[in-house]
């Protein structure tokens, strides 16, 4: 039986498009970008200069500041500016460019780290200093998630393998291709929170994924996979702790409120990889997809590297390109150009066509209530979108706006396609900026 | 090559192939056995009154918005199911014209004076048949028997439900007769079967869900059941059935108050929303002056469906109390 959540509802995954693809490792771009943006939390200070010579894994910038991790150069060579560039967010962000001098001399601090003889301090502090963040899209300091308040007691730990945004396949590859690093990860993460379990969600539109870690989880005794029914949003941090647990989030709390902390899969698999390489988190797994995108794929890069790169590693554009997107096409960010370069957080880049996106004109809402059905967190999306073009903020957090995860399935399936989320995104927006003015 | 400029919005960036126009078309799909059958028992002239109110439907759509400067929404098809739904509630031998007045009532008084879709808060197809039957009740109460053709040679007929009420002599038809159609009242209200062939048709595509026409029809047949005051010898069941079969239940729970816009968004909201249109119509069957309570029923849920939608908000996921660590 397959575990999920009341809400949300399954959507064309498009998925086949690269599911079935092995990974493919590339080689370093000429010039790399570093944007000092790659996380949630506190802003870092460059520690580098132009003219210095990096290897790869040195740190680019780093805070004091707990809420944040380090940035380190992917590959060897040198620092030929800093300056700002474009971030896939869209906003203009400052960063560090690193000439490759495609040596890929590993920097003398790099070392393999025993997990066994450590404290669960000091696993923390590796994993902080990897620069390890939620590589499924957020973006949250992974070893601020691992340190909950004393008082909090952490009985579950879910890995998140949902995967339910369309397109991307990065986590299901990782799935197939390197279970053991999962599984290990699992292990370390286990022994800081010294737990005895943990749970794997996947969705069972991957059978093989569900298969072979039932398999190696079996192995490893203590960790049990559970399936959940492939509906969008099942990979959401609330419906998934749902989906495995019974237990809700309450308004406004975190997971570890109710004593849960989820992990994504390739967040784990990195920690793993990290202890076992003494490497930091310089390379991902970017889906590359799109109707118009011309051999989609699974690819290993480097961070830094620009989009337009790995797409041409993809065999380049076909067709006529209206939206580029970082992310899911559920909630990942539109680019304007493809000069962006991939950060930690790049689970994919899609090219989709304009009979993909769906565009289409505005009609005005018929109250079908489709909203209400399929919202996962219970709210009405009709409403709140509509106290929103009012201004009527009072009413909008009466209704519970702030709730919103921003799933985006009302607009999605919104039939006047008078996309909801957008108004509720300008009135969290301002809500947020009120609270802020008040303090 | 990026040859245009790239669309930049906020995600989601996709959409489901559905559109309100598709939904329409399901609608008039839904309701095309109900109306055929409507022509197969009252003759040619049927299709005749069904023609002329989708047509002055749609005309009264398009000069509205042409005078007032607003944007064409005939291409959206929701005139086009205001005008079949409410030819279907008319009798057969209504004259054209009132049809017509009827229709432009619907779009034009009840529709787009209030903003147009989305925004009227009665179902315009109803509102215009209540109007009717005030404005023109000999008109919009005379019923022929079905399959007696038209015109001269066209017997007038009591409907099952003024019999039932006692307020007309006249034969019952059997149940199945009540059942397949066979027997006096509008044009899409006879057929049970067809009606509920259509229903299954937008459950199937998903248009509506089973809540309101379910809990509507189950009300109603419950408080009948206990509460009917039968006139006749049959039992009460027969009485609950032939009470549900007859009169326009099936057309306005199937197809009237499943209406987006006048019916309460939320599912706790929808249900409460039934129950009320279930007791009233028994009341207004069982003690109010008309046979049939369908209509003002509905119209009267639709002007409560803000407030039940206000007072029936979904719990939220996380909200509340009791979510606390279990």
């Amino acid at each position: 039986m397959a575990y999920t959540f009341k809400g949300g509802m399954h959507i064309p995954d498009f998925k086949d498009l690269t599911s079935n693809k092995p990974i493919i490792a590339l080689a370093g771009d000429k010039v790399h970008i570093y944007p000092l943006q790659q996380h949630i939390g506190a802003p870092l200070d460059v520690l580098v200069k132009k003219g210095d010579s990096v290897k790869v894994g040195q740190v680019l910038a780093d805070t004091d500041s707990f809420v944040a991790t380090p940035i380190h150069s992917s590959v060897s060579g040198t620092v030929c500016d800093i300056k700002p560039y474009l971030h896939p967010s869209g906003a203009t962000v400052t960063a560090v460019f690193v000439e490759n001098d495609f040596k890929y001399e590993t920097d003398p601090s790099i070392k393999p780290k025993d997990p066994e003889k450590m404290t669960p301090k000091e696993m923390l502090d590796v994993i902080r200093q990897a620069g390890i963040v939620g590589m499924g899209g957020v973006g949250f300091p992974t070893h601020v998630k691992l340190s909950p308040p004393p008082e909090k007691k952490i009985d579950y730990l879910i890995i998140n393998g949902a995967e339910c945004e369309p397109y991307i396949t990065a986590d299901h590859r990782r799935m197939l291709e390197m279970p053991d690093s999962i599984i290990d990860g699992i292990k370390i993460v286990m022994k800081i929170l010294s737990l005895d379990t943990a749970y794997i969600g996947i969705e069972t539109n991957k059978p093989d994924a569900i298969n072979l870690m039932k398999q190696k989880a079996e192995e490893a005794g203590n960790i049990k996979v559970c399936p959940l029914k492939p509906k969008y949003p099942q990979g959401a941090e609330k419906q998934l702790i749902y989906a495995v647990t019974k237990r809700r989030v309450p308004s406004g709390k975190l997971p570890a409120d109710v004593g849960v902390i989820v992990l994504n899969i390739d967040t784990v698999s990195q920690i793993s990889r990290t202890f076992k390489t003494g490497l930091p988190l310089i390379k991902r797994i970017v889906t590359v997809s799109g109707d118009c995108i011309k051999e989609p794929g699974n690819f290993e890069v480097y961070t830094g590297v620009t989009f337009k790169y790995i797409i041409e590693a993809a065999g380049g554009y076909i067709g006529d390109v209206r939206k580029l997107i970082m992310g899911g096409p559920m909630m990942g960010i539109a680019q304007f150009s493809d000069e962006a370069p991939v950060i930690k957080t790049t689970s994919s880049i899609l090219a989709l066509s304009y009979g993909e996106i769906g565009y289409d004109d505005y009609s005005p809402c018929i109250r079908c209530g489709k909203c209400v059905d399929h919202c996962p967190m219970h709210l009405m999306p009709l409403y709140l979108s509509k106290f929103s073009l009012k201004n009527d903020l009072e009413r909008a957090e009466e209704y519970h706006i702030m709730d919103c995860i921003e799933c985006g399935l009302c607009s999605y399936l919104c039939p006047g396609n008078m996309g909801p989320l957008h108004n509720i995104r300008i009135a969290k927006q301002k809500i947020l900026e009120n609270r802020r003015k008040k303090k | 090559m990026i040859e245009h400029k790239l669309i930049v919005s906020s995600s989601p960036h996709i959409h489901d192939k559905e559109s309100i126009s598709s939904i329409m078309i399901d609608v008039i799909i839904a309701l095309i056995p109900a109306s055929l059958m409507g022509i197969y028992y009252f003759g040619y002239r049927a299709a005749v009154v069904i023609i002329t109110a989708i047509a002055a439907a749609v005309a009264a759509e398009y000069i509205f918005e042409r005078i007032t400067h607003k944007r064409s929404t005939v291409s959206d098809c929701s005139a086009i199911v205001t005008g079949l739904l409410l030819a279907l509630n008319l009798p057969v031998t209504i004259p054209l014209w009132m049809t017509v007045i009827g229709s432009a009532f619907a779009i034009i008084i009840v529709k787009q004076l209030y903003g147009g879709l989305g925004k009227n808060f009665m179902n315009p197809a109803l509102a215009a048949r209540c109007f009717m039957l005030i404005a023109w009740a000999g008109a919009m109460t005379t019923f022929v028997e079905p399959l007696s053709g038209y015109g001269a040679d066209a017997v007038s007929q009591a409907t099952p439900l003024a019999i039932l009420k006692g307020t007309s002599e006249g034969m019952l038809p059997s149940l199945t007769d009540a059942f397949f159609g066979v027997k006096a009242g509008s044009i899409g209200e006879t057929s049970g079967a067809m009606l509920l062939l259509g229903g299954i048709y937008l459950l199937y595509r998903r248009v509506i869900t089973w809540h309101i026409p379910v809990i509507y029809i189950a009300v109603f047949a419950a408080f009948t059941y206990l509460f009917g005051s039968n006139p006749t010898d049959m039992s009460q069941a027969y009485y609950t059935l032939m009470s549900v079969l007859t009169g326009g239940l099936l057309l306005g729970a199937i197809f009237m108050a499943t209406d987006y816009v006048t019916t309460p968004a939320s599912k706790k909201g929808q249900i409460i929303f039934a129950i009320g249109c279930g007791i009233l119509t028994f009341v207004i069957r069982k003690f109010g002056g008309y046979p049939e309570g369908v209509s003002f029923s509905i119209i009267l849920m639709n002007i409560a469906a803000p407030l039940i939608d206000r007072l029936a908000k979904p719990k939220t996921f996380g909200g509340g109390a009791g979510n606390e660590k279990k």
